[in-house]
């Protein structure tokens, strides 16, 4: 029997693989304080949802289109009058409600909104995998190869101008990446938990690393360990997989930051 | 050649007009400060020479391949980002431990190679700042209100450790300050700015100049003063703190 038959197995990997990628991109959306502009995306993909089911077409796709769109929409209108979390609050809340209206029309389809608002990474299938990893790896490609230029461009613009580096090229490499992730994210733990994939793992890291590097792979691995974690935990207790998996990586996030606060007792 | 010169250079923020008609030339070696009232465009005509804003009118033109070290006004360091002083050294281009540490020593600040950022006082952070722009081995270094923050005794050795950076690597150094009783003594020549060039010229003469004297009023007079009877290192005139231009003659 070949391992990818198991439904277990393609879950199993498929959330290793989208954690792998959420993580370290979720470092550089908290570098930037960019969770809200996460989230934005995230709800913004329900939108992406309806449309691909009402012109039949891939979820993946149509939720790509729709994440890119956000991020352009929501860099060209930043800095026109709005402060950015205003501005993100407008859009992530009109999108997802836009989203579901739209979703409410669509007639002759029967969609299991659950499925899509909190994951079903049970029902992952081979293609889905395909996805899931060719996302997961572009992602991580395009993080490797841009690493010291968006890290630059993260610490400081002018910085990174004056070694030549374009910052809002990179802030579009961003974009790009984390519409793939939310894109390939959906289908694991919903629309309303990709967030939670990005920035927890991120923050749950911070208190271990002394280099960017470092809380990357920190990340990762707390993302890696969440998501067979929490899959085997939901599978135990029989809970629902997507909210299962952020769980285990909120409790990582508790337990580092009791193990950090004992570690140096508050100064002044 | 002048290593950058920029020839009546308009730059806009937004909407608003920043810079006019501004003409400047950097040379090999000199010292160049920009003094000027705040929102005169000091910033702004720095990160148009760095790059980071174009001009809609006039010319800028670098020597080619021309090596810039800049240290911008001031970094914030996000809490969530942990970066060690080696680690930032290494941004973006990767350095060996043997450069990072010359770089760190030039600096004046060798010991802080493995501490965080975050945990550095203003004027070890400021000393990084500009060990990272040494790097590069630049042929002119940009400093923007390098020593923001920093007290007077504080800014005074951190200027001082340019003119001997100066003198070491022969690089040109252009900055912008506020604090002209510190910086004017140090530099070759002075560029007064308030949207254009008021006024340019020696320190002293800029000094005195009545375009200069209508933006700084003379209150700045007597802090220049005072700054050289108390602090001035190069001891050629001491017991003039009179209100009057003393020539600085080192």
């Amino acid at each position: 029997m070949d391992f990818l038959d198991s439904f277990l197995a393609r879950a199993t990997l498929a959330g290793l693989g989208v954690a792998l990628a959420a993580a370290p991109l979720g470092c550089f959306v908290v570098w930037r304080r960019m969770a809200y502009f996460g989230e934005a995306t995230a709800h913004a993909s329900i939108l992406g949802i309806a449309l691909a089911l009402s012109f039949s077409t891939s979820i993946f796709g149509g939720v790509l289109v729709v994440a890119l769109l956000m991020g352009w929409m929501v860099s060209t209108l930043s800095g026109r009058g709005y402060a950015m979390d205003t501005l993100l609050g407008v859009m992530a809340h009109s999108a997802l409600a836009i989203g579901l209206v739209a979703v409410s029309f669509l007639q002759g389809v029967r969609i299991d909104l659950m499925a899509y608002l909190f994951g079903d990474i049970l029902a992952v299938s081979r293609l889905d995998l395909a996805v899931i990893w060719g996302g997961a790896a572009l992602v991580m490609l395009m993080l490797w190869w841009r690493w010291s230029a968006l890290l630059t461009a993260t610490l400081s613009p002018d910085l990174a101008f004056a070694a030549g580096i374009e910052p809002r090229r990179e802030q579009m490499v961003l974009t790009i990446a984390l519409a793939l992730v939310v894109a390939v994210a959906i289908k694991v733990v919903g629309v309303l938990l990709i967030a939670a994939l990005l920035i927890i793992p991120a923050a749950a890291a911070r208190p271990f690393a002394r280099t960017p590097e470092r809380m990357a792979i920190i990340a990762a691995g707390i993302g890696g360990f969440s998501a067979l974690a929490g899959l085997r935990a939901a599978y135990i207790f029989d809970t629902p997989t997507g909210p299962t998996i952020v769980c285990v990586a909120a409790a990582c996030f508790a337990l580092g930051s009791l193990l950090n606060l004992l570690r140096e007792p508050i100064t002044g | 050649m002048s290593l950058i010169s920029a020839k009546n250079i308009s730059v806009r923020r937004g909407k608003a007009p920043v810079l006019q008609n501004v003409t400047l030339e950097i040379n090999a070696g000199e010292i160049v400060t920009i003094v000027g009232p705040n929102g005169s465009g000091k910033s702004t005509l720095l990160r148009a020479f760095i790059g980071a804003e174009q001009p809609y009118e006039g010319t800028l033109t670098r020597q080619d391949n021309l090596r810039i070290g800049y240290v911008p006004q001031k970094l914030h360091i996000d809490a969530t980002l942990p970066m060690s002083v080696s680690r930032f050294l290494s941004l973006p281009t990767k350095v060996s431990k043997e450069t990072a540490d010359a770089a760190l020593a030039q600096a004046g600040v060798s010991t802080l190679a493995k501490r965080q950022m975050s945990d550095l006082s203003g004027g070890q952070f400021q000393r990084v700042l500009l060990a990272r722009a040494l790097l590069g081995k630049p042929e002119l270094l940009i400093l923007d209100e390098a020593t923001q923050g920093l007290d007077q005794p504080g800014s005074a050795a951190f200027y001082r450790q340019i003119e001997r950076l100066r003198e070491t690597l022969g690089c040109a150094v252009l900055m912008v300050s506020h604090e002209l009783h510190v910086v004017m003594a140090a530099s070759d020549r002075v560029i007064c700015l308030n949207g254009h060039v008021c006024c340019e010229g020696a320190p002293e003469v800029v000094a005195s100049a009545p375009e200069y004297r209508a933006l700084f009023g003379s209150g700045t007079q007597g802090a220049l003063a005072l700054y050289r009877h108390d602090h001035d290192h190069h001891h050629h005139h001491h017991g003039h703190s009179h209100d009057h231009n003393e020539t600085e003659d080192a």
